[in-house]
């Protein structure tokens, strides 16, 4: 039994960190506005998933205009991620000065109905329209990358398996190691990330020392959409079919990321996700190996969610996050 | 105008022509014109002018009975569309019902519970497992499946193995405040969803994905309850039932203690109430509501499967809630009803109107487009729309009010704080 969880391991690494990556960076988009508003932005799996199609759209037109073959993949590759982080970029900001701009001095759980109502109309909205234009709302979207790299894992030791790597994995993790990076140079090292950090310490005072308050919250919504958005294409790139409602559980596994990692903590939710993300493929792996067949693979969104109920019950705030205290 | 309206307030008498008036026309109408779904809706609604008569409580409930009871299976009776009309009526029972046991938990104790349809699967699978041959599977005893009359009992043990579940899941997850709570209970309910879709090995539990075929009917006194019509009346008593005790739990001890804790949760402990206990109360309270209408839900679709219970059901439920008003008891039970039509009813029925314009080309609507599929665009509007401008919901909840001046000068007995006592009214 060991021998073969050990076989499996070079893969189960290899598509746990593909994952993983897409769930740290749909994660960011949770962990920051929780930061700064305190609040879980249940459409912010919907934002990812209207990434996907909104990539996946301009690819299929790139390849339909014969621009796909004409220039370098990369290149629109990289066109496309632009194109789709500031679509969804803009319509985060949108869904925060419509949905939850007006209800910042409500009770919670107002604004956690809207987020989830914003959710729905999303997903539905993408729905009709896909349908509209395709016929069906599953999509599956012009193959890139495909090149196999075979891995051979046997020779560094010989109990492992060779793996075989899609050349997109080898995109996304660079992408997403890069989205990363970037991200947090701009919150630790720039004036506009400075002000992120002063809002979420302490709204009120960040105001008096003349910080545009609304402005900061708008530019967070911005750049966490606009990840989540480029993610989805990432996704939509290394997975090939996508559907209007993958959104909502690959939020709720990212948004475990970002609790693991600890809620409002910026590497918390990259360490989160790939932890997550590894986790979950090891599990799809090898519960049924190890419980003889009883607990399938299916079993794996379950383990997601225990991870997710053990971290809030023995350690709510997480592995890096501060414990706060509520005051009267 | 106002003046008018102020008379007609205070006329009891106009009132009471004129509600007669409507419910003898709608009954009338629906009586003659059988495939008219409107008049059945008519005939609903006067419901809903009842509440708002100045009758006496218990006139009010003597005439809501006297329709839902005899007028309205009477009028329907007389067509083909009578079954039809039963089932929506049952079904919108079953929703009251469980929209009031989630308004226990959400509206009541402030608890956002987002996988509230969980405890319904308990209470449809305990019921479906051991009315069909299932249960001879892992059963060491007994003979199954169990005879129609144990139905009656299920409708207990359901209730109380959900109530059980509610617990279970209300002591890891009370630790966790307010939006973590409801992602808790989010993962909960697919958690369930998920398990009952693939429990069928090592023991074949609950059949996995094929779902449980040919439940037993309940049987009472040698009848076997089948049609529609007959599942009303138990839903209909069971409705009733639920209204009874969630209103007296509303301004009972624990009621106010839930919202107590609603309001402010350092406050009420501080004022004694136990924090743990009360969460628990309302979670177990809600829980069984929806566990005995699974039961019911069981053995009126004699199958039951995994599908019935994904997250958009436990979102219809809130959206029930939200609509009506969160604490409300008769918003709530407007809220399940509107919803429940406007999803049965007044969705499949303008779906079947466009495409027979499409079909004779007056206009053309893409599927797409069909309203039957809009569910998840009018339940997010619905939910965006009322957050932002009608928070309270279309029938809020009102707070018994005292005044002060009275309480300290009368010594009645105002102490057993009743309804209607003196010095306490009620706002709005």
């Amino acid at each position: 039994m060991i021998e073969h969880v050990l076989q499996t391991l070079p893969q189960v690494i290899i598509d746990g960190l593909a994952l993983g990556a897409v769930y740290a960076i749909v994660a960011l988009g949770y962990t920051m506005v929780y930061g700064i508003l305190e609040l879980i932005n249940f459409a912010h799996g919907e934002i990812f998933m209207t990434g996907a199609f909104v990539g996946t759209a301009l690819l299929l037109s790139f390849s339909a205009f014969g621009w796909l073959s004409s220039m370098p993949m990369l290149l629109a590759l990289l066109l496309v991620l632009v194109a789709t982080s500031i679509v969804t970029g803009l319509l985060g900001m949108g869904i925060e000065r419509i949905a939850y701009r007006p209800l910042r001095n409500a009770p919670k759980l107002i604004t956690l109905i809207t987020a989830i109502g914003i959710s729905f109309l999303l997903q539905d909205f993408v729905r009709f329209i896909t349908e509209l234009k395709k016929g069906n709302y599953i999509l599956t979207g012009p193959s890139l990358f495909t090149g196999q790299v075979n891995i051979s894992a046997s020779s560094i030791w010989s109990g492992f398996h060779d793996a075989s790597v899609k050349s997109s994995f080898f995109i996304v993790l660079v992408t997403a190691v890069v989205m990363m990076m970037t991200l947090d140079f701009f919150v630790n090292k720039t004036k506009w990330g400075m002000a992120m950090r002063a809002v979420a310490q302490d709204r009120e005072t960040a105001a008096l020392m003349s910080v545009n308050v609304n402005k900061v919250i708008a530019l967070t919504f911005f750049i966490g959409s606009a990840l989540g958005g480029a993610t989805g294409v990432l996704f939509a790139i290394q997975y090939g079919t996508i559907d209007p409602y993958i959104g909502f559980i690959l939020g709720l596994k990212a948004f475990t990321a970002a609790v693991l990692g600890g809620i409002g903590n910026i590497r918390g939710a990259m360490f989160g996700g790939i932890v997550l993300g590894l986790l979950e493929m090891f599990a799809a792996a090898n519960l049924p190996i190890v419980s003889d067949g009883i607990l399938g693979a299916e079993y794996k969104d379950v383990f997601a969610f225990s991870i997710l109920i053990i971290v809030l019950i023995f350690k709510p705030e997480g592995l890096f996050g501060k414990v706060s205290v509520e005051k009267v | 105008m106002k003046k008018w309206l102020n008379v007609f307030e205070q006329n009891k008498r106009i009132q009471a022509t004129l509600i007669g008036a409507y419910i003898a026309t709608t009954f009338i109408s629906l009586y003659l014109a059988q495939k008219s779904v409107v008049a059945f809706l008519l005939l609903l609604s006067s419901l809903l002018f009842l509440y708002f008569t100045s009758f006496s409580n218990r006139v009010k409930w003597g005439i809501g009975i006297l329709v839902l009871s005899v007028l309205l299976p009477l009028a329907a009776s007389q067509g083909e569309a009578y079954q039809s009309y039963m089932e929506v009526a049952t079904l919108v029972g079953i929703y009251i019902a469980m929209a009031l046991g989630l308004n226990i938990v959400v509206g009541l104790a402030g608890l956002l519970d987002l996988g509230f349809v969980a405890f319904f699967a308990i209470g449809a699978y305990t019921y479906g497992i051991f009315a069909t041959a299932q249960a001879n599977n892992f059963m060491p005893f007994g003979k199954y499946p169990l005879s129609g009359e144990s139905f009656w009992i299920f409708l207990i043990v359901g209730c109380v193995v959900a109530a059980i579940f509610g617990v279970l899941l209300g002591i890891p997850v009370l630790r966790v405040k307010g939006d973590y709570l409801a992602i808790v209970t989010l993962g909960f309910g697919e958690i369930i969803r998920i398990i009952f879709n693939n429990l069928d090995k090592p023991v074949n539990i609950t059949n996995g994905a094929m779902g449980l075929a040919s439940v037993q009917p309940p049987k009472l006194f040698g009848i076997e309850f089948m049609y529609p019509s007959q599942f009303y009346y138990v839903v209909l008593v069971i409705l009733l039932l639920t209204i009874f005790i969630v209103r007296r739990l509303e301004y009972s001890k624990i009621g106010r203690a839930w919202k107590a804790v609603r309001e402010n949760e350092i406050a009420a402990q501080a004022m004694g109430i136990p924090l743990v206990r009360t969460k628990l109360m309302a979670f177990a309270v809600g829980a069984s509501f929806s566990g005995m209408m699974g039961v019911v839900f069981a053995a009126k679709q004699t199958f039951v499967d995994p599908t019935s219970f994904t997250l958009l059901e436990s979102i219809t439920i809130l959206v029930m809630v939200i609509l009506g008003g969160m604490g409300s008891v008769p918003g709530v039970i407007l809220g399940a009803a509107l919803v429940t039509i406007l999803n049965l009813q007044v969705l499949t029925e303008l779906t079947n109107w466009l495409n027979q314009l499409s079909l004779s080309g007056v206009v053309h609507i893409p599927d797409a487009l069909s309203p039957a599929k809009m569910q998840r665009f009018i339940f997010g509007l619905i939910l965006i729309v009322f957050a932002l401008y009608r928070p309270q919901g279309l029938l809020p909840a009102k707070n018994p009010r005292f005044d002060e001046k009275e309480l300290k000068s009368g010594v009645t007995n105002v102490a057993d704080g009743k309804e209607g006592a003196k010095g306490v009214y009620f706002n709005g």
